[in-house]
């Protein structure tokens, strides 16, 4: 029973990280309707500059925002400046962009940081917490996890920004009508999707070590998790990473050799899509012909 | 001088049927050149590159594969280096543990490639768009994974080091030139293949449901067939490809079939012409030479230049080289034939 607990706690921290990325993932796809094969990428590549700057002596937390408003820009100039121009474009043109921007951005980053896996510092201490059910690192990627949801929830519930934003993202046409800037909300949407994983990027590089293909796994199961919430819906997404983070914990402790672990992500992803293609929580897409 | 001169209708069907003609003569001159050159070029090259050549060809196949199912049929594919490694180990553990001689792999290759093909376009039936990409992409990304797995058959980690297949005494050929012509005549059969498949009825049930689902389904088109079928003739390409490869490098490992072969592809692919039959060996130079030259300036340089390769051609070209080409020249020559007609 010990055990299991433990299984499912560390399932849950693991299951926070898949959970900003597929909120990231979800953000793109309802502002863009777009799937951002590059996501994962985006985020190993702000993970690169946060190790940069406390490289340089910065101090942890310090390095930790400057990364976020540097990814959030570059978030931005990547939806102005690539794929606005395929914005309208046929599905088959958006894939081969976002697959166009993986590639470079992890060439770049094995360019720039060469393919050598380096350590990244974990902000938080590594002391086990309630009779070693868990480690206070752990607690940590949890809680930062949870602080940004309640952040990113405030701001699109309270603000007027994140109303426009939300509107945007519905129905773009009656958005520009009463006045909003749909281009600026989209390249918005992008920044903070970039933000958002870079926090997925930071919390994990001490676990994974940081390296260009850090990403590809969890991108995997960041993007079960986004599906198994239903695409559309964030808090599909952030349900939806914990329990493929628990998920695949369990399996990989109790079923099948760890090896596999991709492969169950694989197989949940098809199971999803045939079982229930738009997820718990998301809306089925209606479509006219 | 075309306006000057009128042309009543029979005339100038008369005409246009001679310039068809013509044109479909050039074709086949073209053709018969470039035949001509893949025969004779081996023997000017070092042994290097004849078997860098070898490579361009497998390449080709494969992306040809790729072309079926993503450019025909509108099937968006991330993982075809998966049955590219099916392919391979298939060819690979009948040479290794059976001691099947190498041609004899590649129906046995062709057969287990159009099954998995099948298998994963039933499924598949159900996912339209990114989600097929994303299902294939991560089957890409657990594909080394699972050749490690089951490393009774596969050899695990250490792959398995096959021997190189010696060439018929009787010709005279080393064993680089020997597997150029052996994978030439696979390429130009392949070429063939798809030529008669995607030109005739076949072809065009596939690029109608491509362009209109359910116009195509309303004409009568059994889609979820077609579609599946798409599926496992791109895979049997892809598969043969990857034996192909098996024989001629005579080593398969878990980690050359990574998600990153499955992205050459797509950049081959994009590159030469997504929906074209030519572009796929323009892709596969582009796959070959291009980490070539790179490789000079950085180790992940290839990559940048793929990634960029494929951005711009998406914005600059959509249509790839040879599908922006193609019928460019087209257009010319019978702009040239229909004045050069006149003029008489």
């Amino acid at each position: 029973m010990h055990q299991l607990l433990q299984q499912v706690l560390s399932g849950l921290a693991a299951g926070a990280i898949y959970a900003s990325l597929a909120l990231a993932l979800v953000m793109i796809y309802r502002a863009t309707d777009l799937v951002n094969f590059a996501q994962g990428e985006m985020a190993m590549f702000s993970t690169y500059i946060a190790w940069t700057l406390v490289n340089a002596e910065l101090p942890f937390w310090g390095a930790f925002v400057i990364t976020l408003a540097v990814s959030f820009v570059g978030g931005m100039l990547i939806e102005r400046i690539v794929i606005r121009p395929v914005e309208n474009a046929p599905i088959l043109t958006a894939v081969v962009v976002t697959i166009g921007l993986l590639l470079i951005f992890n060439a770049t980053a094995g360019w720039i940081y060469s393919y050598t896996l380096q350590e990244f510092p974990s902000p938080f201490p590594d002391r086990p917490l309630f009779g070693a059910l868990m480690t206070t690192r752990d607690m940590g990627v949890i809680a930062v996890t949870l602080v940004m949801l309640v952040a990113l929830f405030c701001f699109f519930r309270f603000t007027a920004t994140g109303l426009a934003m939300r509107a945007a993202a519905q129905n773009p046409e009656s958005a520009r009508l009463s006045g909003i800037n749909v281009g600026r909300m989209l390249a918005l949407g992008w920044g903070f999707a970039a933000a958002i994983g870079a926090v997925a990027g930071i919390m994990v590089a001490p676990v994974l070590f940081l390296d260009p293909n850090m990403m590809s796994g969890v991108l995997l199961y960041a993007f079960t998790g986004a599906l198994l919430g239903g695409i559309t819906s964030p808090v599909g997404a952030v349900i939806g990473g914990l329990i493929v983070g628990v998920t695949e914990n369990l399996v990989g402790t109790y079923l099948i050799a760890s090896q596999l672990k991709l492969t169950v992500a694989l197989i949940l992803i098809i199971l999803v899509l045939v079982l229930k293609p738009n997820g718990l929580f998301g809306t089925a897409v209606v479509r006219r012909v | 001088m075309a306006e000057t001169f009128p042309v009543d209708s029979a005339a100038k069907l008369a005409m246009e049927r001679e310039s068809a003609i013509g044109f479909a003569a050039w074709r086949w001159a073209g053709a018969a050149a470039l035949i001509a050159i893949a025969v004779l070029l081996p023997f000017t090259l070092s042994n290097y590159h004849v078997f860098e050549l070898t490579q361009v060809m497998i390449y080709a196949i494969a992306v040809l594969g790729l072309n079926i199912l993503t450019g025909y049929n509108g099937q968006i594919s991330l993982g075809h280096g998966g049955f590219f490694a099916a392919g391979a180990y298939t060819a690979a553990i009948l040479m290794h543990r059976y001691g099947v001689p190498y041609w004899a792999t590649l129906p046995p290759a062709a057969l287990v490639c159009f099954a998995l093909g099948v298998l994963f376009g039933l499924p598949a039936l159900r996912f339209e768009g990114p989600y097929l990409a994303l299902v294939t992409l991560a089957m890409a990304v657990a594909m080394p994974q699972l050749l490690k797995y089951f490393d009774v058959l596969t050899g695990g980690n250490q792959g398995i080091v096959l021997v190189k297949p010696l060439p018929p005494a009787a010709l005279g050929l080393d064993r680089d030139r020997w597997l150029y012509f052996f994978v030439l005549v696979v390429l130009l059969l392949a070429i063939r293949v798809a030529a008669n498949l995607l030109n005739g009825r076949t072809g065009r049930a596939f690029v109608a449901i491509r362009d209109h689902p359910i116009a195509a389904a309303a004409m009568g088109i059994n889609t979820a067939r077609y579609k599946t079928l798409a599926f496992g003739i791109s895979t049997l390409f892809t598969g043969v490809a990857g034996a192909l490869a098996a024989i001629v490098i005579g080593f398969v490992a878990p980690e050359s079939f990574t998600l990153f072969l499955s992205l050459s592809f797509l950049v081959g692919s994009a590159v030469g012409g997504i929906a074209t039959i030519g572009g796929a060996i323009v892709g596969g130079f582009f796959i070959e030479f291009v980490p070539n030259f790179a490789n000079d300036i950085s180790d992940a340089a290839p990559w940048a230049i793929y990634g960029l390769a494929m951005l711009l051609f998406m914005y600059v070209m959509p249509r790839g080289v040879v599908g922006t080409l193609g019928p460019w020249l087209t257009h010319v020559m019978q702009e040239f034939r229909s004045e050069r007609h006149a003029a008489k």
